[in-house]
């Protein structure tokens, strides 16, 4: 079987993806494209920020064009540079570019990962100018109204280093998640791995033992993505326990003794 | 080729000059006369160590000497080595009695080795329990030795008994504790304590009715482990038919409705107390290895202290919460009034599990009310105590019943210790080296860090003034380190096209050469990810022109420092003895350098003497938990480690030596800067040929500290 490729400005996301809602934020998330504002979403890292991101863009009916960011990404990764072709130099558009150009939703993964100097290339866009100035070819792209900027980061690192600028901050409608409530947790589990209800109301407790762990020797507690990872691992037939240590404790912390507490409490409660 | 057996005559000689017994009147020849028939390496052996623990105590040392051999032939050389170490330690802690005992009672001691080598450590297992106990939900509970045998808990803290070593193997002894904490949490978690002890302690036998309780209670807690944690409770099975002999336990009738009646879901401590009449004492089996006892007394004396407690923090935070909540919904009166009839409403989905687990909502007038997490804390504690939020505690406090202060833990202050009334309240302890034991110290050295005082006085401006043509030169020395934003030319990929290299390729593939594919510029730039720390001498020797010169320095450093961004600390450290040790906190890593800051190095003043082993391994502690990929220590100095007491001449050089040879495993690099001309005599030894520089002009010092920092960080 061949994979298809597409161009993400060409890639429309036409299944829908499994989104479970918790408040408004489709209502508000809606209301923002409408009116062309910017959104920052904040939240823990695996509480469905992206999965969000890809249920919107479906619901919008718009191409998703996802950046991770990353501490070596410069402003050239995202607007686009000269590229030599044949004896030339061709201009080749950054997926910041295409996505203005297409009317697509540029999500911005991580933001804070980002250089300080490279996120402010997209504060023209992030606020009532609409624009992306291309100073290399000597453009101005305008939006379209279809165009929409996305942001994510996580608060939970908490270092001087890893902080939103407040110049760019102030640019956004924030979104905030966090890991949906115990039975909410409980029910995407079973849709997303096909687990009974009584494993996967246990992984849910797991999950909620290294959240409360978080501080006193965790940096962050089990997300809904390791859970699901787990239960896919318990659907193959692993067992609990084995599936909690490989796929939550191990994921989540290096510490020797901290690894060994987590596999007491799993296996204390399967 | 092996050496030669010293003679009697040769140990005499050598004990005789351990035991300085010309003064101490011991007779070496006894010990002498049991060493001599030993082979040469533990001739050796018990020599060496002899002559460490002399260095401690003479008496001691005989003592040592005596018993060796039969030592040796119980235990590998290994553990009599800890066994030695163990009686110096209880000579430091308790005196010389307790550790001759620790000598004179070596059968106990092989026993306990051997308990050590089957059985879990507390102290050992704690890094695990701790976190264990505190991911099962609830209050953040604590686990603590006991010096008895059984387990136990106050409703704040697990206490479990230093060792276990029931069972064979190790790992079992591990889930007896395991078992034990989490039996212990469930006590408090389901609500064991929930109930008034005097009712039920009111009768003839209240040993009797304690087992009684207890009896039923494990049969209800058991019950609620196989719900909650069902491999746990699966693991407490194993150990039960591993510690009891027969496990065919018949039930009668009557017995077995007691146990469904208890293993109920809704079986509460009501159940439980209402059977307390329905069994006797005869029925009660012996209780499992990991239930431990009821101390109901302590139980209630910490209960009681706790409920108020909570009861006036929860409603100052209500009566915060409802300011908030009203100011928002009003905005006409700038002053809402909020007493004690403002009440709060508990809404709960009706769940048994939401309640227990802390999941319940506030409501104030009708409107859902945000709960922040120190308050919800708060509440699940409450919880814990009551199993839901009692309707007295949702009124909001009043004004008047703003005062905390009686139910604030009596913190004793630092500074009383210089008032006569010593403790080791809110200190850290630290182990010191000796390096004639060749052992450390155990929790040998008492730090406090303090605060300075900030001052406001002129003492900045001037220095500011009195260096302005140094501090512009710095900071341009300085400005040019920052940053340092290189152009990368001929890459393979990056932001613009190298032209020159593409009008080099050009012609290569026009003359029919291979192409390059470097034909790419990048922009590199190096951030600096620097943490240093400068540690201050602040010791009576600096009086007067060296305080200054290094208050200057200070000074003129942060100047500089900030236009790195480079994260730094100062500490200032003196004491007096190995009891107070002091160290003031002049800025710590995440305070900005603010005017405070400024006024705080205003007012170093020197103080008394230099023990600096023990700071030294503070600091590497607080290090440890920054972040940065270059780590310095930077010692301003004006002498050698000196103490009132023991702590001067090489053992003080070797305990530093040893503290920073601690910091330089974690990853710290250690420089010294001093003005004492000495200084080349014994730095080397401590801190390595290249990682000092002794200054001989203070004057030279404001300057010399920030071009050694620039050298030192580029």
């Amino acid at each position: 079987m061949q994979s298809k490729a597409l161009k993400p400005e060409e890639y429309f996301i036409e299944d829908e993806p499994y989104y479970q809602t918790i408040g408004d934020e489709i209502a508000i998330f809606e209301a923002a494209y409408r009116q062309s504002l910017p959104i920052l979403l904040k939240g823990p890292t695996g509480c469905g920020k992206t999965r969000f991101m890809e249920h919107m863009a479906w619901r919008l009916k718009r191409p998703l064009i996802t950046v991770s960011c990353h501490d070596d990404l410069t402003a050239s990764d995202l607007v686009g540079r000269f590229l030599i072709s044949g004896g030339e130099t061709v201009w080749v558009d950054g997926p910041l570019a295409r996505s203005v150009r297409h009317g697509a939703i540029c999500y911005l993964d991580e933001i804070v990962e980002a250089r300080k100097d490279t996120t402010v290339v997209i504060h023209p866009l992030a606020d009532d100018r609409r624009v992306l100035p291309m100073e290399k070819v000597g453009e101005i792209i305008e939006a379209t109204p279809d165009f929409c900027l996305a942001i994510s980061y996580n608060p939970g690192y908490q270092s001087v280093m890893k902080d939103l600028k407040q110049s760019t901050r102030q640019r956004f409608v924030a979104l905030e998640f966090d890991y949906p409530d115990a039975e909410l947790e409980a029910e995407i589990i079973i849709k997303e791995t096909d687990i009974d209800a009584a494993t996967a109301k246990q992984l849910v407790k797991f999950a909620h033992m290294t959240r409360d762990l978080k501080g006193s020797g965790l940096d962050e507690g089990a997300s809904t993505r390791l859970l699901v990872h787990a239960a896919k691992l318990i659907h193959e037939d692993i067992s609990p326990v084995t599936a909690c240590s490989t796929a939550i404790a191990q994921a989540i912390t290096d510490d020797a003794d901290m690894l060994i507490a987590m596999n007491e409490l799993s296996s204390s409660l399967f | 080729m092996s050496r030669q057996a010293l003679s009697l005559k040769e140990i005499i000689d050598i004990l005789d000059i351990y035991f300085d017994v010309e003064f101490s009147f011991i007779k070496s020849e006894q010990p002498a006369e049991l060493i001599v028939r030993q082979s040469r390496s533990n001739q050796d052996f018990i020599l060496n160590l002899t002559k460490r623990i002399a260095a401690t105590n003479e008496e001691l040392a005989f003592q040592f000497a005596n018993n060796a051999i039969r030592a040796l032939d119980a235990m590998d050389h290994h553990m009599v080595e800890a066994w030695a170490m163990t009686a110096t330690d209880n000579y430091d802690r308790k005196g010389l009695f307790p550790a001759m005992s620790v000598i004179r009672d070596l059968d106990n001691y092989v026993h306990k080795a051997h308990v050590n080598a089957c059985g879990a450590v507390l102290e050992e297992e704690i890094s695990v329990l701790l976190p264990f106990l505190q991911g099962l939900s609830g209050r953040k509970l604590k686990i603590a030795e006991t010096a008895e045998n059984h387990a136990y808990t106050d409703t704040e803290t697990i206490y479990l008994p230093a060792i276990t070593a029931l069972l064979e193997e190790s790992k079992d002894n591990f889930l007896i504790y395991k078992a034990s904490v989490a039996f212990l949490w469930a006590q408090i978690q389901f609500g064991t304590f929930r109930i008034n002890f005097d009712e039920i302690l009111d009768c003839e036998d209240t040993e009797t009715q304690l087992k009684k309780l207890a009896t039923l209670e494990t049969v209800r807690l058991e019950a609620c482990l196989q719900r909650e944690l069902p491999g746990l409770h699966r693991d407490m099975q194993l150990l039960k038919n591993k510690t009891t002999s027969s496990d065919t336990e018949s039930h009668s009738d009557d017995w077995q409705q007691i146990i469904d009646r208890l293993s109920n879901d809704n079986a509460s401590i009501n159940d439980t107390i209402e059977c307390l009449e329905l069994i006797s004492e005869s029925q009660c089996p012996d209780s499992h290895c990991y239930q431990g006892i009821l101390k109901l007394d302590q139980v209630a004396e910490v209960m009681h202290k706790r409920i108020e407690k909570e009861k006036a923090y929860f409603r100052i935070a209500l009566s915060e919460l409802a300011k908030e909540s009203l100011k928002k919904n009003d905005d006409s009166s700038d002053d809402v009034e909020v007493n004690e009839a403002t009440t709060f409403n508990i809404k709960t989905r009706d769940d048994k599990q939401q309640i227990n687990s802390g999941h319940v909502e506030l409501e104030l007038e009708g409107e859902l009310v945000a709960i922040p997490d120190h308050v919800k804390e708060l509440m699940t504690s409450i919880i814990v105590d009551f199993g839901e939020i009692p309707p007295e505690h949702l009124h909001a406090a009043g004004p008047g019943e703003y005062d905390l202060k009686k139910y604030e833990e009596e913190m004793l202050n630092p500074k009383d210790v210089w008032q006569g009334t010593y403790h080791e309240e809110g200190a850290e302890l630290y182990n010191e080296w000796n390096f004639k034991r060749q052992h450390y110290h155990k929790n040998w050295c008492v730090l406090r860090e303090l605060e300075i005082e900030p001052v406001y006085d002129d003492f900045v401006a001037d220095t500011l003034a009195k260096h302005k043509g140094l501090l512009k030169n710095l900071r341009h020395t300085f400005e040019i380190l920052r940053g340092e934003d290189k152009l990368l030319k001929r890459q393979v990929y990056g932001d613009d096209i190298d032209i020159d290299a593409l009008v080099e390729a050009y012609a290569d593939v026009k003359s029919g050469m291979e192409m390059s594919d470097r034909l790419f510029t990048k922009m590199h730039k190096e951030e600096r990810n620097v943490a240093v720390m400068f540690m201050v001498d602040m010791s009576g020797s600096t009086k007067g022109w060296i305080n200054e010169a290094e208050r200057e320095s200070l000074i003129l450093l942060s100047e500089v420092i900030q236009i790195l961004g480079d994260r730094f600390a100062i500490y200032g450290f003196s004491g007096v003895t190995r009891k107070r040790c002091e160290l003031y906190k002049i800025k710590a890593f995440d305070e900005d350098y603010s005017d405070e800051i400024k006024a705080r190095i205003s007012n170093i003043q020197p103080k008394d003497y230099t023990r600096m082993g023990v700071f030294i391994r503070h600091m590497t502690r607080i290090f440890n938990q920054v972040d940065a990929s270059t780590k310095l220590l930077i010692t301003l100095s004006d002498g050698k480690p000196d103490d009132y007491d023991t702590y001067r001449g090489e053992y003080g050089v070797e305990d530093t030596r040893q503290a920073l040879y601690e910091a330089h495993r974690d990853g710290i690099h250690s420089y010294c800067i001093t003005i004492d001309e000495q200084a080349r005599d014994y730095l080397p030894h401590m801190y390595g040929a290249a990682n000092y520089s002794v200054i001989d002009d203070v004057a030279q010092l404001p300057l010399k500290v920030s071009d050694i920092y620039r050298k030192l960080t580029t």
